[in-house]
């Protein structure tokens, strides 16, 4: 083999390396052997804000509104913690918290430290005479 | 306290009426700058007009009676760890006895929301605050647990949570690592409802407490403190507590 003939063939190999880092891991996504965060939604409607604001400003919309409300005494609704929590929390668990928590999936995905649930209530409230 | 902070608080004191006294002049019949207390929207902060207190009456507090305690433990779902030293404590019974005539009094003392709350003061992280209508509450967010708080206030209403916290009312978030006390029922209070303690010793018969605004003359509170002699706890201390007792 020539010296030119062994540059085509690592040429090749190179060029084949690079077009399987390019598809293996959308090979992976399409197989579903990447863990994604289960999002699920069990009321439908909308949410205070649209989906890609809420994904990305949901930590600042909650710092914002906790100081307005603790110094303050604001308690609109929209912004709060406790609404997100009334209205996400799954109707199986009762709760945002667990595997498949709505806040917990993303988190552990994300892999970002949750601390807002050592004091907040993560279920909602109990209506008057409601059993757990 | 020197000489030159009295002249401070009294100036002060001064600026805060005659900026009241603007905000009240009437702009035209019926509309007013500020709005002198009324029920608050919820997007409205809340008004250095109003000063929210409570009167205990001792003599209408019965002995042996603790449903305040209770009421208090259920709303801000307040339980037991297992340990009566380091459980939280908002609020508690005293049995005072005048040892010479052999009179006793029955009293619940909670925070008493002073208006130089020594716990505000000595806060490195300004976690412990005075919100602006007088109700001295803990900032969970900021506060780190160091407890001096706990140390600088004189009755010792603060306590510091040892414990994980679970179920907790909505309302009432709390949790491990951070110092808390009587908030007056905070969130009750924002939604036009009376303190859970006041509510429920109305319920069992004694109406020993009462609650409203200290600055509105309009105010039943107001009415009894003009009309009856009344202390505060510690009034040496020159704190002036929001909370009042009658026949103490």
């Amino acid at each position: 083999m020539t010296r030119n003939g062994i540059a085509t063939t690592a040429g090749r190999i190179a060029k084949a390396m690079c077009l399987l880092a390019l598809w293996l891991p959308l090979l992976a996504f399409a197989s579903g052997r990447v863990p994604k965060p289960v999002i699920e939604i069990d009321k439908p409607g909308r949410c205070v804000e649209d989906t890609a604001t809420m994904r990305r400003e949901h930590p600042n919309l909650l710092r914002h509104q906790r100081d307005l409300t603790m110094h303050e005494g604001i308690r609109t609704r929209a912004h709060s913690l406790k609404e997100c929590v009334g209205c996400h929390a799954s109707t199986k668990t009762g709760s945002v918290l667990g595997e498949k928590g709505f806040c917990q999936s993303c988190h552990d995905y994300a892999s970002v430290k949750i601390d807002c649930f050592v004091c907040h209530a993560s279920k909602p409230k109990l209506a008057a005479g409601a059993k757990p | 306290m020197s000489a030159d902070a009295n002249n401070d608080r009294g100036r002060r004191r001064f600026l805060a009426v005659s900026a009241a006294t603007l905000g009240g002049v009437m702009l035209a019949p019926g509309i007013r700058l500020i709005e002198i207390a009324g029920a608050r929207a919820p997007e409205q902060a809340v008004s250095r007009q109003i000063r929210w207190g409570l009167l205990i009456d001792t003599n209408q507090c019965a002995r042996g009676c603790d449903d305040c305690v209770k009421a208090c433990a259920t709303e801000n779902a307040i339980k037991s760890g297992g340990n009566p030293r380091t459980d939280s404590q908002w609020i508690r019974k005293v049995e005072l006895k005048d040892l010479r005539r052999g009179r006793t009094h029955s009293v619940p003392v909670m925070c008493q929301h002073c208006e130089h709350p020594p716990c505000v003061e000595v806060c490195p992280t300004g976690a412990s605050f005075k919100r602006a209508d007088g109700i001295v509450l803990v900032d969970r967010h900021i506060c780190i647990g160091c407890r001096y708080c706990m140390m600088a206030c004189p009755y010792k209403a603060r306590s510091i949570v040892f414990q994980d916290v679970v179920d907790q009312n909505p309302d009432v978030p709390r949790g491990k690592g951070c110092a808390e006390a009587c908030s007056l029922c905070v969130h009750r209070i924002d939604q036009d409802r009376l303190p859970a303690c006041v509510e429920a010793c109305a319920k069992a018969g004694h109406n020993a407490m009462v609650f409203g605004d200290l600055n509105d003359p309009r105010s039943e509170i107001a009415q009894r403190l003009a009309k009856f002699a009344s202390a505060q706890i510690r009034a040496d201390l020159r704190l002036n507590p929001g909370v009042h007792y009658q026949g103490l």
